[in-house]
């Protein structure tokens, strides 16, 4: 077959086999790869390939959880505040339940509104026993299920690029952003070709 | 092109078929694993459940491959499995002189046995199953406190892993009909990376001790059980698209519960 014919039409199956039609393939080491079907806090399904275009913040919680989670939710609103408005508005976040048995759509819809959540950047993700592994795996997210119902678990926030590649990470929690981390997110909402800014003074 | 392919495979397909022979376990409502789970004082149900009587070989994971091209080596992402996937073998679809079709299929990722698993209609066992596998020896359901099975366990972890591996099927079974837990790879479970997550800190003073959440703690102090302790260390070492020389796999699979 005609060498530069062929790729091109791989590229043409690919994207008549998919319901959204994507550009280009995922790179090899995106997490975007994970084919496991997720819903958001209106139940909504959705695709982690689908989240592709945006640099995002990721992370996993559980809505039951008295200690740390909460936290989680701080820790990124604490980057969100960091940000400038511009730069709010390229970011995406999500964040995964580890908890499928006990946070369906309603428990994530809870917090959501009980945390004043922005539904234009945030969604709370739910999906099954089997996904949630899949999914802790490619960030590297480590977690036990206690008999009482909470769970043990590495807490991070990860960075994302558009292509769902992990940028950055960071274990550090609280209202107030890891300064190394908060440069990387910084970074990939810098537009293209451009300079990052200095940081902006309110 | 085609009569080619059949003559090269079906031979390897027709010994593969032979393999996921599955072996019935009882389990137990009170099992006494090595991992002193404090939120359960020490003790684990385990359902009973389905395993597979050896580990995958190499052709049994050649067929999965040939049937699910998006885990050949070269095509499986990067994400999923790192450089050394399957590098052991001759080709994406070919074993080569070295690797023998009966040998336990090494070099494949925590992601790539879960989704032969999934393939089979099963998961990978999780360590409480593979757990209550492995006490067993010829004689006895669980044999653990006898020395000689800790011994044996050592004696494996003092062999060199530069010598090839022996195919599977060769050991002695134990008294359920299981071989090769103990003695040929390490195998990976479902729940590889949950098993040593402690929840001790939760100060909240500290960033460095915010890493975890929730109640209860795993504690590992049973000196005599070292021999699995160094087991469990060893997978919790492991990301789960790691891959190494000595690490394979089997199946398991829960008992479709039959009314009467």
């Amino acid at each position: 077959m005609n060498q530069l014919l062929r790729p091109a039409l791989l590229l043409f199956a690919f994207a008549a086999t998919s319901v959204f039609a994507t550009p280009a393939a995922l790179p090899a080491d995106s997490i975007y790869q994970l084919e496991s079907t997720f819903s958001d806090q209106y139940g909504k399904q959705f695709q982690l390939a689908e989240r592709r275009g945006k640099p995002q913040l990721v992370a996993m919680f559980y809505t039951s959880c008295k200690y740390v989670c909460p936290l989680i939710i701080d820790s990124v609103k604490g980057v969100e505040h960091a940000l400038t408005e511009s730069e709010r508005s390229g970011l995406a976040i999500l964040l995964v339940s580890m908890d499928p048995a006990r946070d369906d759509t309603a428990a994530l819809r809870s917090v959501f509104d009980k945390r004043k959540l922005n539904p234009t950047r945030w969604t709370l993700a739910r999906a099954d026993v089997a996904a949630i592994r899949k999914f802790a795996a490619v960030l590297g997210v480590r977690y036990r299920a206690l008999i009482d119902g909470e769970f043990n678990h590495t807490s991070a926030l990860f960075l994302l690029d558009a292509e769902g590649r992990k940028l950055a990470s960071s274990a550090r929690l609280g209202a107030i952003p890891d300064a190394a981390f908060l440069a990387a997110v910084r970074a990939a909402l810098a537009p293209p070709g451009r300079e990052l800014k200095k940081p902006a003074t309110h | 092109m085609r009569a080619l392919w059949s003559m090269v495979l079906l031979p390897m397909l027709g010994s593969a078929a032979q393999s996921p022979a599955w072996v019935q376990l009882p389990g137990s409502d009170s099992f006494e694993s090595v991992l002193n789970y404090e939120d359960s004082a020490g003790k684990v149900s385990v359902a009973p459940f389905e395993l597979m009587a050896l580990p995958v070989t190499n052709a049994d994971f050649l067929a999965f491959v040939i049937a699910h091209p998006q885990w050949q080596r070269g095509a499986a992402p990067r994400v999923f499995a790192e450089q050394r996937y399957l590098q052991h073998w001759a080709g994406a679809l070919e074993l080569g002189a070295a690797t023998l079709p009966r040998q336990p299929v090494t070099q494949v990722s925590w992601f790539a046995a879960q989704a032969y698993c999934e393939a089979q209609g099963a998961h990978l066992p999780t360590w409480s199953e593979w757990e209550f596998s492995a006490a067993a020896d010829a004689t006895r359901a669980d044999a653990r406190s006898d020395p000689t099975w800790r011994e044996r366990i050592l004696s494996w972890y003092a062999k060199p892993s530069r010598e090839a591996l022996v195919e599977v099927g060769k050991s002695t079974p134990d008294v359920n009909g299981v071989y090769d837990l103990h003695g040929l790879v390490w195998e990976w479970v479902e729940d590889y990376a949950a098993m040593l997550v402690s929840g001790d800190n939760r100060q909240q003073s500290d960033p460095d001790l915010l890493q975890f959440c929730g109640a209860g703690a795993i504690a590992t102090d049973d000196r005599e059980n070292y021999a699995v302790l160094m087991r469990i260390a060893m997978l919790s070492s492991l990301e789960a698209d790691d891959t190494t020389v000595n690490l394979g796999f089997r199946c398991a699979r829960n008992i479709e519960r039959v009314m009467p």
